[in-house]
């Protein structure tokens, strides 16, 4: 039986203190900023529902969130063993699982976002709410994922490290953090100017999925900057992902290339795709509901 | 009385047709008639949006220098044909879509429900569906704790709180949406058409709600709805769109009486003049507005002409009313004595607050008690009745029969 409801008769708040206004023109830069963090509840709660739908109705649950990894670790090291490309002599799994969890992080971070508009089409053409929550909640999300998938990580190193291997974490895992967070702005940044274009064509969506393919072998995580070709060597450099995925390894195993110059380049390069990508984001998110 | 929203100019374009082939061309089009310092030449050759016409262009203006002004503490039904420019227009008003021209001031906060349950998943338990959805409505998470068991109690689904929404029945599963919507603390409440789900009795529970929001509480709400019962129990002004434009608004009344006249046509009449003895000549049902729909306190006025070739002769002469689905509602006859040779004139009145809304047709006949018949007209004419008024008025299109009966109830 439903109970007698009592509607609470507060007073209504004050309607002087929301202001808003209407227009079709807007500022290029006017980002909304503040109107996403009103939003921060939403944002978390987002990242909730991701995780606890991920695993509903499976038997193995988060488990499979180290199945993917691993495999195409035991993969890697059997078909690029065989191919004896070079590891910067660190046990060759090791040195496989560091850059695809890395790689992973990234490569889920764009392919989401970019389809970010015409996966929530039906949610964006109902209700308003700022649309950088949704590119900001996958990004998240595909944090909790990571998390796991770098335990599995942290677990291997340690069992070489019982073994005896030359496992040598230096004073630069401290830029670990940052690492992550750049990873992370660069996913957002391309996939949002990626999920802007793909609203009217569709076709860039195609390219995404199979260009973040062919660049992870150009991202130093099968081949190190260190056997690459000197001729190809700046080519690789000019891709921050490679330059990441050298200084996170760099840090955890001692082994690899780092340098400043890189790494500054790498972080300028992120925060002006991030900046880029959230003006083009925002211009294009006001009128997709119509063309998508 | 402050203003609550304010609209000045609106217009909002759309393209019609594919998009995707020929996009690429005509953005570039675009973009250079734009550096050159010209308008956009897609949005020059816009016509009026009638569905029913063929255009020349493939823009189309959905809306089109709408102005309007809406006190606080108002509700305000938007009515209008289908494609008349409702949909865009709350789309704007809740921030989807953007409009090609003008500009909206508003003050207050906005909710807008455009549909229940949106992003609702279907693995996650009502609760968590609860915070979800009103956090996508623009709560915070402490407002919806606040007013969680409320929203329980007025769904009715303590009991499943814990299931996945996907185990939920269709009518649960709107019912828990529509109670978290009701229950935001909003100043400004955008309502489209989403009573039409639910059944009748979670739908007069719906619409109570909604005038507590703007009687008891204060707060402005937009509704649309097809349903002119809800609208003009709910509302007290009202903006008639037809076309893209604003056809009449004000008082709720004079809105719904416009809504009525612009889906008129002129009322059929039957016309046969070449008959025999006591042959039907002549049938209309028309209003003041020499149309068919009557509202429901109008008397519904039957015109008939009989032909007679004797004098001094008797006959009776009966009207069968049936109603949409053919159902024979009733029948209303009468004796003539016909006293001399010629057409006789005739005026059937059928009294006012029966018929609830609907379309209905009648037979139209002159016969002879326990004899013959001399004409039958079958489903010679017909008219339709617009119910605002009446108690059956809120439940809209759900099929409560077709006659008022004012039966007396009494708490014993």
């Amino acid at each position: 039986m439903t109970k007698k409801v009592e509607v609470s008769a507060e007073p209504v708040g004050d309607y002087s203190t929301h202001q808003w206004e209407i227009t079709s023109q807007r500022s290029l830069f006017d980002l909304k900023l503040k109107d996403t963090w009103e939003y921060r509840d939403l944002l978390w709660l987002l990242v909730r529902r991701d995780f606890v739908s991920f695993y509903k109705q499976t038997i193995l649950g988060p488990l499979w969130f180290f199945i993917q990894p691993l495999f195409t670790t035991i993969i890697y090291t059997f078909v690029f063993g065989m191919a004896g490309i070079g590891t910067d002599s660190l046990p060759r799994p090791l040195f496989y699982m560091a850059g695809i969890t890395a790689w992973n992080y990234f490569a889920d971070c764009i392919t989401k976002t970019s389809t970010v508009f015409k996966d929530n089409s039906n949610i964006f053409g109902k209700v308003y709410f700022p649309r950088l929550i949704m590119p900001l909640s996958i990004v998240i999300s595909n944090l909790v994922r990571f998390g796991v998938q770098l335990l599995l990580f942290l677990a291997m190193m340690l069992f070489y490290y019982v073994q005896g291997a030359k496992v040598e974490p230096n004073s630069y895992i401290v830029l670990f953090p940052v690492v992550v967070l750049l990873m992370a702005m660069l996913g957002l940044g391309l996939g949002m100017i990626v999920s802007a274009l793909t609203t009217k064509y569709r076709d860039l969506a195609f390219l995404v999925t199979f260009g973040v393919q062919l660049v992870m072998y150009a991202s130093a995580v099968i081949i190190p900057l260190s056997s690459t070709p000197t001729k190809y060597k700046w080519l690789i450099q000019a891709n921050p992902m490679a330059v990441l995925i050298e200084t996170f390894r760099y840090g955890f195993l001692g082994k690899g290339t780092f340098s400043w110059d890189a790494f500054l380049y790498a972080s300028a390069f992120t925060l002006i795709t991030l900046s880029s990508g959230t003006i083009i984001f925002n211009k294009v998110e006001k009128n997709f509901v119509d063309t998508i | 009385m402050s203003i609550a929203i304010k609209a000045e100019n609106i217009s909002k374009a759309y393209q019609l047709g594919e998009i995707g082939t020929g996009t690429l061309s005509r953005d570039i089009e675009r973009w250079i008639s734009k550096v050159r310092g010209k308008g956009d030449p897609f949005l020059k050759i816009g016509e009026i949006n009638d569905r029913t016409q063929k255009g020349n262009s493939d823009i189309v203006w959905s809306l089109k220098d709408i102005n309007f002004e809406i006190e606080r503490g108002d509700a305000v039904g938007i009515i209008g044909r289908n494609g008349a420019g409702k949909s865009t227009l709350l789309k704007i008003l809740s921030r989807v879509t953007s409009p090609t021209k003008g500009l909206i001031k508003g003050n207050g906060r906005v909710a807008s429900l455009l549909e229940v349950g949106t992003g609702f998943h279907p693995e996650l338990t009502g609760r968590d569906n609860i915070y979800l959805n009103g956090a996508i409505l623009g709560m915070r998470k402490y407002e919806i704790s606040k007013k969680f068991d409320e929203i329980i109690d007025f769904a009715g689904v303590e009991r499943y709180i814990n299931t996945p929404v996907k185990r939920y029945s269709s009518g649960m599963y709107v019912r828990l949406a529509f109670a978290v919507a009701a229950h935001l603390e909003s100043e400004i409440l955008i309502v489209d058409e989403v009573l039409a789900v639910g059944d009748a009795e979670f739908q007069s529970k719906c619409l109570g709600k909604m005038g507590e929001v703007s009687k008891g509480e204060g707060r402005t709400v937009l509704f649309v709805s097809h349903n002119m019962g809800a609208v003009s129990q709910l509302c007290k002004k009202g903006i008639l769109l037809n076309s893209g434009k604003i056809l009449d608004s004000g008082k709720v009344n004079k809105v719904l009486e416009a809504y009525n006249n612009i889906n008129k046509s002129a009322s059929l009449v039957y016309e046969n003049y070449k008959v025999g003895n006591c042959g039907i000549m002549y049938v209309k049902i028309q209003n003041e507005d020499k149309t068919s729909i009557f509202t429901f306190d109008n008397e519904i006025k039957i015109y008939l002409k009989v032909n007679s070739d004797q004098a001094n002769f008797s006959y009776h002469i009966g009207i069968a009313i049936y109603d949409q689905w053919n159902r024979k509602l009733f029948t209303t006859v009468s004796k003539v004595k016909n006293e001399k040779v010629g057409a006789k004139d005739f005026l059937a009145v059928i009294p006012k607050n029966l018929l609830l809304s609907g379309k209905y047709s009648i037979d139209v006949s002159t016969f002879m008690p326990n004899g013959g018949v001399y004409d039958y007209k079958k489903n010679v004419s017909d008219f339709e009745i617009a119910d605002y008024t009446s108690p059956m008025a809120i439940y809209g299109n759900a099929d409560v029969g077709a006659i008022n009966v004012p039966c007396q109830w009494l708490e014993i």
